[in-house]
């Protein structure tokens, strides 16, 4: 029983990798890129920072950092927690 | 938890301040080269782990406070979303300083060598993030060290 759900699932997982590869996206040709020649022209006019990363994160994706932020500082409480000290 | 041997501590006395300050080099030159407040921070919390695991938690128990740690996190947060809510005029994290010729705000074009004095609050933001996450990544580290250390943590 548990051989046939193995193989099973390795046909499943098979399919679909094999489909995925076959209709791989040719490399070296995006489909869409407005958004990427948009930041790379307009930028450092934009923002003044050289590094486009950089105006992207906390620029035009603030909103994102800061919820990266959050996620560290949840992550902090959490460990807090985890590692406090009873009181006896 | 007992420190290391003599030679890890004289090198981590040599080595701990340029860590530091290639982290806040990072950290301060997040909007002109590769890096930025993430990165910069978990540099210079690397440092203070290095100084955790060679001295020990007991020695160095007067030197990194935890309490300091948290304080220091918490206002590097209220930091970043404070400058978030200074753009609000605009709309949220608006860059309001960029290209105003004040503070980060001088106006750069094209290919240049690069100017600290640019970006607007990109590099402000960059600090606050940093401090938030050197503190809280050596936070993490203080917390597990000091769980199995049996006198109180103040």
């Amino acid at each position: 029983m548990n051989k046939k759900i193995g193989f099973f699932a390795f046909a499943v997982v098979f399919v679909f990798f094999f489909l995925s590869a076959v209709y791989l996206h040719p490399f070296g040709e995006p489909s869409e890129t407005d958004m990427d020649d948009y930041f790379i022209d307009n930028g450092q006019n934009e923002t003044g920072a050289n590094n486009v990363v950089t105006s992207i994160v906390f620029d035009y994706r603030g909103y994102d950092t800061l919820g990266e932020a959050t996620v560290l500082f949840t992550a902090v409480a959490g460990v807090a927690v985890a590692f406090r000290r009873l009181k006896k | 938890m007992r420190g290391m041997s003599k030679i890890v501590r004289t090198i981590t006395n040599i080595l701990y301040s340029f860590i530091i300050i290639f982290g806040f080099y990072i950290i301060m030159h997040g909007h002109l080269t590769p890096g930025g407040g993430f990165q910069g921070g978990a540099v210079v919390a690397s440092a203070f782990a290095l100084l955790v695991v060679s001295y020990g938690a007991l020695k160095i128990k007067d030197m990194l406070k935890a309490k300091n740690f948290s304080v220091s996190e918490c206002s590097g947060l209220l930091a970043f979303i404070g400058l978030g809510f200074l753009g609000i005029g605009t709309v949220f994290f608006y860059n309001f300083l960029a290209g105003k010729g004040g503070l980060f705000g001088n106006v750069i074009y094209g290919i240049n060598p690069g100017d600290l004095n640019t970006a607007g609050v990109l590099p402000l933001m960059n600090i606050a993030v940093g401090i938030e996450v050197l503190s809280g990544l050596t936070l993490i580290i203080l917390y597990m060290f000091n769980a199995n250390n049996p006198k109180e943590e103040k």
